[in-house]
């Protein structure tokens, strides 16, 4: 196997909301660009937490810490600006939310407007375009793009919030079990979406579905009390996990 | 080009969280200005005979300023007259309130009931100088004569939609299963109201009607047209009466009298104050 | 006490309301129909005579009016650069914080001050600064009356604000800062549009309350019975023309402040309820 340059290295990372307690505990992990990784774990083992903070987004609550090196490209994003990280790195939450506000045209060009960056209309039509193509939305909004984004179905709404993080063009995407809150066939639908989408973007994915891991992922990490436990090859994690923890969340032992 | 931009967004960012403090600090200015104002111009006149005595005539008031002394007399016709006034539109109020606010609550979903609710919004939100002058046309002229009794109408009228609100929104808010387990050990809708749903919801009426009586204390336009004001102590209540916030506004209109009013003012303003922090402390306190 | 009876108290309580806003109703058109009757309804409205001389008794409600809404609207626009720097300190950058709690406790105390303490202080400090500023040489007018009025209603304003800034989900705020956007930025771009309607039904209700503000306006408007021609000329509002001459009218001038009085309660009636229903409104989006 030829070596690849990671794209995202953690390099001792903590994060702590409190004094006392960390949630994420020195996790370092370098991840391949243009692949799905998958970080599982029970709940509350600080795999969201350690997702939200390639995206800085800790830094929007005063009392949490983030120790550590998070090198994006090699640089260390912790003490860059956030703004100038958070375009780059693009975020998908658990719950759909497109702006309410906003038409489906306007919630995919949301990050340009947010940003006060100015397109011109031809511009717009065609990352608005581009984006709603690669999500395979294009089709069923093509015709009511100046509707509100909320009057999708919920499957169709995250297809709209990842087009919207695509449209940045950002260098990784992060996705916080963007299915749990979606029916099983919206679900196979995006994950089929995540399998085209890493050809542009590498995406890093927490998911508290082991199937979908399997499905998706080519590694896998888990969590496990905030440590990264075990990093690797996804379909060598399954059949033959190396550390008994990870055995056991696999088998069904470990909530 | 793209740092600058970084940069100068970052500032607006910072530029706006500024102004944020420094418009919102601003905002305090004036509640320490008038605190300041009234407090200092009106604290030496604040002494026993001050809440025992009636206000001096203008005459009084003239003899001693040119004698140079400070002016006799004080505010306790106001007081009376506030405190008796207060009392009786309490007396209606609050239990008319409660009952009204237990009929909203329990019958949400009526057409009645939305009217009635709507209805208490309009009068809650009803300027208090057309209270006067309704109560005015309703008791004053049938009276022939300003009293006690009309203030107090006018007074009853203000309160009413606060303690409506308060009621009916605090016992909303009670968990279902104390009515049902109240209804479920046999009582019926009465008992458990009076025993159950009404005790539990104490908290919330009681800062309701704390608050209801901050508003009305400080009311001078209803008072005008209905109690008028008087220069003595006085108990009856089909004669015209004094009230605190009435004294301040003969007070600023006679230039002999016009050092009392910051006495007056401090009194009224510290009351309703206290009033106001007392229920907003109480209504913390029980809602944990 | 038996079920029945107890939801007959109850329906009779509830009946109070009925009743008194009724009553209102009906007092108000009762004893303000002389003077529609008098000078027609829509000559009262629009004329701007008020002389009571007698024999030549002429009463229009238009210099009245006018000064309700000029102050009202003045007070409006003086009270946005304070209420929402307020509401988005409480709602958004701080809240559920301490600083937040006590800057709504200040903003609450304000709300509580008699409105006639308002006007001593307008009328004590407020009205010297703006001779000593040479803006009017009387100080009063319709410009302190506004100013005082605004400090009024910022409270009822920013709370309310408040309230409807604080429910804007949190995964929209954090889409938005996802997407690289600055605090500002996701508060012009996310915030504002979504609680836009309860931010503005909340200066509807401020409105409300300042159109029927009595004794502060009596206090600070100067008390002339003329349209204002500017914002630092002396006016009366329909309350303070009322607080100004209700005890001393008799007659057709008595039906007159009644008939202002009735159209009064009719104008804050109505901007209440469009101000209530878009608040519900927001609510439930």
């Amino acid at each position: 196997m030829e070596p690849v340059t990671p794209i995202l290295e953690f390099n001792k990372t903590c994060v702590s909301y409190t004094k006392q307690t960390m949630a994420v505990k020195y996790v370092s992990a370098a991840i391949d660009r243009n692949s799905i990784t998958a970080i599982m774990g029970p709940s509350g083992c600080g795999k969201s937490t350690l997702l939200r903070a390639v995206n800085l987004m800790h830094s929007l609550y005063p009392n949490i810490r983030v120790d550590g090196e998070i090198l994006l490209n090699g640089e260390n994003i912790l003490s860059m600006e956030p703004i100038d990280v958070r375009r780059r790195v693009g975020m998908v939450f658990q719950r759909p939310a497109p702006f309410p506000t906003m038409s489906i045209y306007d919630n995919v060009l949301s990050g340009y407007a947010l940003n006060g960056i100015r397109l011109s209309k031809t511009e717009k039509d065609e990352t608005v375009e581009r984006c709603l193509k690669s999500v395979a939305l294009w089709d069923e909004v093509k015709d009511v793009l100046n509707k509100k984004g909320t009057f999708l179905s919920g499957g169709q709404q995250q297809r709209l919030c990842i087009a919207r993080a695509l449209a940045m063009k950002p260098d990784i995407l992060l996705m916080d079990e963007p299915t749990s809150a979606l029916d099983p066939i919206a679900t196979a639908h995006i994950e089929e979406l995540m399998q085209e989408l890493q050809k542009e973007v590498t995406i890093l994915i927490v998911t508290h579905n082991m199937g979908q891991a399997m499905r998706i992922s080519s590694k896998s990490m888990f969590m496990y009390l905030g440590e990264l436990v075990e990093y690797g090859d996804t379909a060598m994690m399954f059949s033959n996990p190396s550390d008994e923890r990870t055995r056991a969340y696999l088998t069904g032992k470990m909530g | 080009m793209d740092k600058l931009k970084i940069r100068n967004r970052l500032a607006k960012d910072k530029a706006l969280l500024w102004a944020v403090c420094l418009l919102a600090a601003l905002t305090a200015v004036p509640l320490f200005a008038i605190l300041g104002e009234v407090f200092l111009r009106g604290y030496d006149q604040l002494s026993w005979s001050f809440f025992t005595e009636p206000t001096p005539t203008a005459y009084k008031a003239m003899k001693a300023i040119e004698a140079g002394e400070p002016i006799p007399g004080g505010i306790a016709n106001g007081i009376v007259g506030t405190m008796l006034m207060l009392g009786m539109a309490a007396v209606v109020a609050i239990p008319v309130g409660i009952l009204c606010g237990a009929f909203l609550a329990e019958n949400s979903k009526s057409r009645f009931a939305q009217t009635v609710s709507y209805l208490t919004d309009l009068l809650q939100g009803t300027p208090s100088v057309i209270i006067g002058i309704v109560v005015y046309i309703w008791v004053v002229v049938p009276m022939k004569g300003y009293s006690a009794i009309a203030g107090s109408v006018a007074l009853f009228i203000m309160m009413l939609p606060l303690i409506i609100r308060s009621t009916e929104e605090t016992l909303k808010i009670l968990p279902a299963s104390l009515k049902e387990a109240g209804l479920a050990l046999g009582g019926n809708r009465a008992r458990v109201m009076l025993k159950v749903q009404l005790p539990a919801a104490f908290g919330g009426i009681f800062t309701g009607v704390l608050l209801a009586i901050s508003r009305v204390i400080g009311e001078t336009a209803p008072l005008m047209f209905t109690a008028l004001g008087c220069s003595f102590i006085r108990f009856a209540v089909d004669k015209p009466i004094s009230a605190v916030p009435l004294l301040i506004w003969e007070f600023f209109n006679d230039p002999n009298l016009q050092e009392l009013i910051w006495g007056a003012s401090l009194f009224l303003l510290l009351f309703v104050l206290t009033l106001n922090l007392l229920s907003k402390y109480l209504a913390k306190k029980w809602n944990q | 006490m038996s079920d029945k009876l107890y939801k007959i108290l109850l329906f009779a309580a509830a009946l109070i309301m009925p009743i008194v806003c009724g009553g209102v109703l009906y007092a108000l058109v009762t004893d303000a129909y002389d003077a529609f009757e008098h000078f027609g309804f829509f000559k009262f409205l629009t004329s701007s005579e008020w002389s009571y001389t007698e024999g030549a008794e002429q009463y229009g409600a238009l210099p009245f009016i006018t000064g309700t809404l000029m102050t009202t609207m003045l007070a409006l626009l003086f009270c946005i650069p304070f209420s929402l720097p307020v509401a988005l300190f409480v709602g958004e950058y701080f809240k559920g914080t301490r600083v937040a709690s006590v800057l709504s406790t200040v903003t609450d105390l304000l709300a509580g001050i008699p409105s006639i303490i308002y006007g001593l202080w307008g009328f004590y400090t407020l009205r010297p600064l703006i001779m000593a500023l040479d803006i009017s040489p009387q100080g009063s007018g319709i410009l302190t009356a506004s100013l005082v009025l605004a400090i009024m209603i910022v409270p009822y304003a920013a709370s309310l604000s408040a309230e409807f800034i604080k429910m804007v989900p949190n995964d929209l705020k954090e889409g938005a800062y996802s997407l690289g956007a600055t605090r500002a930025e996701v508060i012009r771009r996310v915030v504002f549009p979504v609680a836009g309607s309860g931010i503005f039904s909340s200066y509807v209700l401020a409105i409300g309350r300042a159109l029927g503000e009595t004794m502060t306006v009596t206090m600070l408007i100067g008390n002339t019975n003329n349209i204002p021609d500017s914002i630092t000329s002396t006016g009366n509002s329909m309350a303070s023309i009322i607080a100004n001459q209700f005890g001393e009218a008799d007659d057709l001038r008595l039906s007159s402040l009644i008939a202002i009085g009735l159209i009064l309660f009719l104008i804050t009636a109505f901007i209440n309820m469009i101000g209530k229903i878009m608040i519900k409104r927001a609510r439930i989006a």
